[in-house]
Parts: C-alpha cells; structure tokens; sequence
C-alpha cells in the first residue's frame, strides 16, 4: 500500500499532500501519517468526499495513521 | 494603491536571503502558524487556564471578563463610560500594508460590538529582527490609516523582535451607559440581523497554499480590512437589545455566547447567510483551519444543525478575522435598520431569529 508520510507538516500541507497522490493515482488503498490533529480531520474530510472509507488510528502518542480505501 | 502595493510585496520577498544571499521569496503569512484569528486561544481552554485565579470585583465595571463579552466597560459617570480591547494575531496577508490594516479594523471591532466609539489606540507589534524596516512601517501604516479612519488617535505602543511577526491593538472607546450593547440582552421575537459574508479563515487558509483566485483573495482582504464603524453607526439608531462581532470562536460559536448569555434560543435560516462561494468547495476538499474543529468541538453539542450541510456548517464554524456584527434587534425596528444598513453596508442580511429557550439545544439551524 503506497504510503505518504505527512509528519512534521502543518494544515493546510498534509492534505494537499494527498490530495496530489489522489489526483495523480487515484490509488484504491493508501496509507497517511500525520502528527497534527487538524491534518487527521481534513484528510478524513477530504477522502469521505472522494468516495474513500477512512480509518484512524493512533499511535506513538500524538502521531496518527490514517488508511484511506475504496 | 498599486504602487505600494507592490513595494510591500516586493519588501517581503528580498527579507529572506539564505546564506548565498539567494532569494528565499518566503512570504510573512509563511512566517505564521495560524491565519489571523484563527490563532486565538479556544474558548474552553481559555476558561481552564483562568480557573482558580481570583476575580476582582468593582460596582463601576459594567462589563468583566465573565460575561465573554468583545470589550470590557467602566462607568466613568452617568453619561459615560469607558470600553477597553486589545488584540493581535500573527499576519493573515502577504502585504504588509493590507496585514495592518485588518489587525487594526479588527481590534477596533471590539470597541464597535459595544455599541461605543474608538478614542485612544496603541500599538501592539513583535517583529523579526531581520525584518526590513519598510515593511514595518507599512505594517504600522495600515494601523495608522484604519485608526484614522474610525476617528482615533494613535498614542504609542509597545514592539519586540520576535521570530513570528505579531501586529495589533490596544483600543480604548467611549459609549453611553444607556447605550451599552451586550452580547446578552437578547429577547425572544427579536431579528437577527449579521453585516459581512463569512468564510474568511477557510480563505485564508487556503491563501497559504495558494489555492485562492486574485479576485477572491482581494474580496476578503476589503471584508476583512472593512470597519464597522458605518454598521455601529446605523445601529445606535434604532432598537438593538444585543450586539457582538463574529471572529475567532465563529458564527456558531459567537451565536452560542449570545443565546447561553441571555438564556435564549436562536434560530438561523443558514439560506440567508452571506460568505465567499470558493469556502464552500474548500471545505469540501478538507482545507480547513484548526480553528475550525475546535470551534465545532466547542459547540456543537449546542446545535441543531437539522438537515444543513456539513460545509455550510464548517462556514458556521469558522473563524472569522475582523468579522461582521450581529445584532439582535427589536422586531418593530429590524426592517428600518436593514432598509438603512442595506445602502452603506451592502453584505448586511437578516439570518434567524430569537426564541424562548424551553430546554435542549441552543441554536437551530435550518
């Protein structure tokens, strides 16, 4: 499963960030990591929109792994 | 007007020369975390990082920190009293110009949401060291010019170096104790009436990826840099039992501040809502400000939101910068004030109306 690691990034970036991979791709499964909690709510946002299942899950604290699946 | 424009744009793009002395072209809204308003501390953190800590009393004090209110107020004499603001945010514009203009209308707001005039006004600013003067001064030159504009005077200030610029007001007002507008005088069948469009934070955060059109990024600089000065004016006139501006904490956050404070409900025909078209598909692309989510955090458990969508609810919850006021105004006077508004603030809209509150939720939107 491809993998964006988005960490370190702060809103607006990890979002465009996929929504490039999305765009160039259109992968069917794709994986993001990200450490800001507004990142987590606006790719969730972003991929519902696309037609994506989203799951969360958190890990290492305050660093979280978003899987995006259609 | 284009002229300056560019001096502060190019003054911007020489700051930041790396160390071979080539061009970083950083912008200064680069130089900030947080868009504008959307900086502001949360309204539920901001109660836990106060608790504990004593709050003085004083008979004169007509208007304190508990109420939430946009300014604090001091009855000087029965005829007057004295309104008192600061506030400041990191830069929300590329233009130096144009970022001094919208700090300095927006804490001037504050002194306006009270129904007084601004008098006094001193400078808030951190900068850079680094900073090249000329934008410093043209930062302090939008201040300067807004100030003028609401008829106050600049009378100083305080500066700093700070690695994030940071650029504001500290505004004294007077108003009439008679006159005093609360957030909390609100009564059941009184209009709601709001005076600029929103979606100012889902723009701006967009800006910072350069997402927005010229034309759009244009519009919400004039919003945003817009006093309220010509809408406080027109409203004194009539019949308003409560007045705020919708900034940081967003539409739904200042309408929940509003219905909990005069223990109302409020209803909102979000069809009448006024914003910037592009936020809507922003919002659905998730370029979304944080302070967004934590305004929706903060109130939603207040809200009906019926069957309006989830991006004209983000638009709800967004956090404005130098954002319009909202006015609950004597049913008998909300069309005369909206006739009179209309003319010189033409985004002025009538959106809901306050009922009686029997329990529940606060605000229902429909």
């Amino acid at each position: 499963m491809k993998q964006i690691d988005a960490r370190g990034y702060i809103c607006p970036t990890p979002v465009l960030m996929v929504q490039k991979e999305v765009k160039d791709s259109a992968p069917s499964e794709l994986e993001v990591l990200v450490d800001d909690r507004c990142a987590v709510e606006n790719v969730t946002r972003f991929g519902t929109n696309q037609g994506y299942a989203v799951t969360t899950e958190s890990y290492n604290g305050d660093e979280f792994k978003l899987t995006l699946k259609k | 007007m284009e002229e300056r424009k560019k001096r502060g744009i190019q003054v911007m793009e020489d700051m930041r020369m790396d160390q071979n002395g080539v061009k970083d072209n950083v912008k200064l809204t680069k130089l900030s975390k947080c868009a504008g308003c959307g900086a502001k501390v949360g309204a539920g953190v901001l109660a836990k990082l106060l608790s504990d800590i004593k709050v003085h009393r004083d008979p004169n004090l007509l208007v304190g920190f508990d109420k939430s209110d946009d300014a604090s107020v001091y009855k000087i004499s029965d005829e007057l009293a004295l309104v008192q603001t600061v506030d400041f945010f990191p830069p929300i514009a590329d233009d130096p110009y144009i970022y001094g203009a919208i700090a300095a209308a927006n804490a001037l707001s504050d002194v306006y949401a009270m129904g007084g005039e601004p008098r006094l006004a001193q400078n808030i600013m951190a900068v850079p060291e680094k900073m090249p003067s000329e934008a410093v001064h043209e930062i302090l030159k939008g201040g300067y010019d807004k100030v003028y504009e609401a008829g106050a005077l600049i009378t100083g200030g305080h500066s700093i170096f700070d690695d994030e610029p940071k650029y504001g007001l500290a505004v004294t007002g007077f108003v009439h104790p008679k006159g005093l507008l609360t957030n909390s005088g609100a009564r059941p069948s009184d209009v709601l009436i709001f005076t600029k469009p929103l979606g100012m934070g889902i723009i701006s955060t967009a800006m910072k990826a350069d997402l927005v059109s010229d034309e759009t990024r244009e519009r919400a600089y004039e919003i945003m840099m817009t006093l309220n000065k010509k809408a406080r004016d027109i409203m004194v006139k009539y019949r308003v039992h409560a007045c705020t501006d919708v900034t940081g904490f967003g539409m739904l956050g200042h309408l929940l501040e509003m219905a909990q404070g005069s223990n109302v409900c409020i209803r909102i025909r979000t069809d009448s809502v006024d914003y910037i078209e592009e936020a809507l598909e922003f919002a659905r692309l998730g370029i979304l400000p944080a302070g967004m989510y934590r305004n929706r955090s903060f109130a939603q458990e207040w809200v009906d939101e019926g069957s309006v969508s989830l991006e004209i609810q983000d638009i709800l919850y967004d956090p404005q910068t130098s954002g319009g006021l909202l006015m609950a105004v004597d049913p008998d006077d909300a069309r005369l004030l909206y006739e009179e508004l209309k003319g010189q603030v033409p985004s002025a809209r009538i959106i809901g109306e306050i009922g009686a509150y029997k329990g529940g939720k606060r605000i229902f939107l429909y």
